[in-house]
């Protein structure tokens, strides 16, 4: 039988943390498991949602940017295929992002009742946005059959980018979500910096269509513009060239953000119950 | 060996106070956008709450413990401490051994699934290993009762169904340290009884039991030491029977006795005006408070200004829903002036537990009621029951035990 001591006090309520976090890595899919089956649950298309919403999105976008404004007679593939990489990682990372902020507060039942190392719920918020993102791939494998399209061997690369829009997602929505405990005003800001995210990151155009500008640098201050840029060279391959310039600026950002949110989440993780 | 250690915990709460400053839609537009402009703070005071202060004591391997105290005394506050919801501000706790609290039932219920998805998941919520809920499955659903429903949303469930099987998942964990708050005030009284029968189970194979509850019958039948809280400290704890005792006297706000000296200031009238009226128990085998086998002594002590009258006087015995329980009274006697004594005697065994309320009439003629005095005094009456196993509210406003029922054996077949 394993002896374990709890020490409680004020501070650090637990010595081993992330022991912790390993050993009840169940209660992690547990969590991610729950919000994928709540999703769809009392709707009569149930998972085609999930194709749905990516494709009415990159339609529009294409309708949008493509034909009104008129950016696809630049490329030299059809348009869709350009959209596809961009919504994408936007869908994915807008999702994490305000699942993460939002779930101390929409757990509050949980952290008011029982303890366990609070990291694992907004954590445990991966796992919703990734299969939509599955889902949306195998829509752009569609897209390909249907354009004649082949990708090259990058596209094995994609889950690591795939996981970098999480991480930054993950940064920045696990400060939100500790913020969001005490300020509820962050709920109001997350809708609206995901509705305005669209049109500062390069999910309906190519970042090369910005690449000259002078605030270029500002614009790859955005960790989802190096996503994108990613996302899109490991899908496109050759038609989308490797951005370091909008890369170097995601690792760091993605780096900083992470350590910073983790710190950060757990100063504050055993008071959230007093302010909930 | 010690199973938790609680060295000096507080636990501080800051309020805020704020004003309600403004009536109506005008003056919050106009405050509203003052305030965007000045500091915020004015009108908020800022006072410091002690949830918790200086609380310590040991509790050993096996012990169940009982948590009393009035509302706001800190026990919730304790419970999440010790279950690691919140922390403290400061003192420390040591846990040994592996630790499950359960400060609700049904915790992460998620209305949209179905029983079965929900035993997964609250399971894993409280801890248990998704093996450990596999092999326990038909377990906790046939002690819920919900075979049926096991793929109906729970949102459907009716709430005695969705406590009943909140409580079989947890009642299938298996910590050494179980912390249980008021788990028992939600269901009907045949849950309760299988609640407190599957605790009495999980305490009797050796393993710590911490028990918050305001049924005092079910801490005395279950607990063998019990803490008492009052506004934040430790009052006392010790063996169950007397800090019960202590708590019971210190909540209680019943009055035994009233008594004047004088007539003068006495309650009643100019014919007549009340000296004194008491209770007085007879406590037996050493108990300290009234209980259901007290036999009970009331006292009424009156002056008669009146010449020669004739006089009646009549008890009335109220519970606490204002309900009359009886109504007796003494054979009218020719009285002169004077002090008149009357004595009425509740014997053992026939109250039910409960609080009372005892008024007194006095009535001339046997027809004329010259003062009535209400709510005179009252006195509460503790459960007390041996040979069951069950701690749910006795029903009924009398427990007459003397009356018994008795049962025999009339034929062989059957």
């Amino acid at each position: 039988m394993e002896r374990n001591e709890v020490v409680i006090k004020a501070g650090k309520s637990a010595l081993n943390y992330w022991r912790e976090v390993w050993r009840q890595r169940e209660l992690f899919l547990i969590l991610g498991k729950r919000d994928v089956m709540v999703r769809y649950k009392q709707t009569v298309l149930g998972v085609a949602w999930g194709v749905i919403r990516p494709l009415m999105t990159a339609m529009v976008m294409v309708f949008a940017f493509g034909k009104i404004a008129k950016l696809e007679q630049d490329s030299s593939i059809p348009y869709m295929l350009v959209v596809i990489p961009g919504v994408i990682i936007w869908l994915f990372f807008s999702q994490s992002l305000s699942q993460i902020s939002n779930s101390i507060v929409g757990n509050g039942n949980l952290v008011s009742k029982v303890y366990f190392p609070r990291i694992i719920i907004p954590f445990s918020s991966l796992l919703v946005g990734l299969l939509d993102a599955m889902i949306a791939f195998v829509m752009f494998i569609v897209f390909c059959i249907y354009y004649n399209f082949v990708p090259g061997w990058q596209i094995f690369l994609a889950p690591i980018f795939l996981i970098l829009a999480y991480l930054a997602a993950f940064g920045s929505g696990l400060f939100a979500s500790v913020l969001n405990v005490k300020y509820r005003d962050i709920a109001q800001i997350i809708p609206f910096v995901v509705q305005f995210g669209y049109f500062i990151s390069p999910v309906a155009y190519s970042s090369e269509r910005v690449k000259n500008e002078w605030w270029y640098p500002i614009y790859n201050l955005n960790p989802v513009a190096g996503a994108i840029d990613g996302m899109r060279w490991c899908l496109l391959g050759d038609f989308a060239e490797f951005n370091w310039t909008s890369f170097i600026p995601m690792l760091i950002f993605v780096t900083i953000s992470v350590l910073f949110s983790i710190w950060f989440f757990r100063k504050n993780e055993n008071s959230f119950v007093d302010h909930l | 060996m010690k199973a938790i250690s609680i060295e000096n915990i507080s636990k501080k709460y800051i309020l805020s106070h704020k004003k309600k400053k403004y009536q109506n839609l005008k003056e919050s537009v106009s405050g509203f956008l003052g305030e965007l402009f000045t500091s915020k703070d004015e009108e908020e005071t800022k006072e410091v709450f002690w949830a918790l202060q200086n609380v310590s004591f040991d509790i050993e391997q096996g012990d169940r413990i009982g948590i009393v105290g009035s509302n706001g005394a800190g026990k919730s506050t304790l419970l999440k401490i010790l279950s690691r919801i919140t922390e403290p501000t400061s003192g420390q706790v040591n846990v040994n051994g592996r630790m499950a609290s359960l400060l609700e039932v049904g915790t992460g219920f998620h209305p949209d699934l179905t029983g079965r998805e929900n035993i997964f998941l609250n399971g894993a919520i409280l801890g248990m290993k998704q093996q450990e809920i596999k092999r326990q499955f038909d377990e906790i659903v046939s002690f819920a009762g919900i075979e049926k429903f096991l793929d109906t949303p729970v949102k459907r469930y009716s709430s005695g169904m969705y406590v009943r099987l909140g409580f079989a998942i947890a009642a299938h964990l298996e910590p050494e340290i179980l912390i249980v708050d008021e788990v028992l005030a939600v269901g009907d009284s045949e849950f309760q009884k299988k609640c407190l029968g599957k605790m009495k189970d999980v305490s009797s194979s050796g393993r710590t039991i911490l028990f918050v509850s305001h049924n005092s019958t079910a801490i005395q039948g279950l607990c063998n030491k019990a803490a008492f809280l009052q506004k934040g400290s430790l009052i006392k704890y010790g063996e169950v029977g007397e800090v019960l005792h202590d708590y019971m006297t210190s909540i209680s706000k019943f009055q035994l006795q009233q008594n004047w000296e004088t007539p003068d200031n006495a309650p009643g009238n100019d014919q007549v005006r009340i000296k004194n009226i008491e209770v007085i128990p007879e406590f037996v085998n050493g108990s300290k408070n009234i209980d259901v086998r007290t036999p009970l002594k009331i006292n009424i002590e009156f002056w008669n200004m009146l010449e020669s009258a004739h006089l009646n006087l009549s008890i009335f015995l109220y519970n606490m829903t204002g309900e009359c329980v009886f109504n007796v009274g003494s054979q009218a006697k020719t009285f002169s002036k004077g002090l008149i004594k009357g004595m009425l005697e509740i014997p053992a065994n026939f109250l039910n537990d409960g609080s009372y309320y005892i008024s007194a009439m006095i009535v001339k003629d046997t027809a004329d009621p010259i003062y009535f005095m209400e709510d005179a005094i009252s006195f509460d009456v503790a459960d007390w029951r041996e040979g069951t196993n069950w701690y749910g509210k006795w029903p009924g406003a009398v427990r007459p035990i003397n009356i018994p029922v008795k049962t025999w054996k009339v034929d062989g077949l059957i």
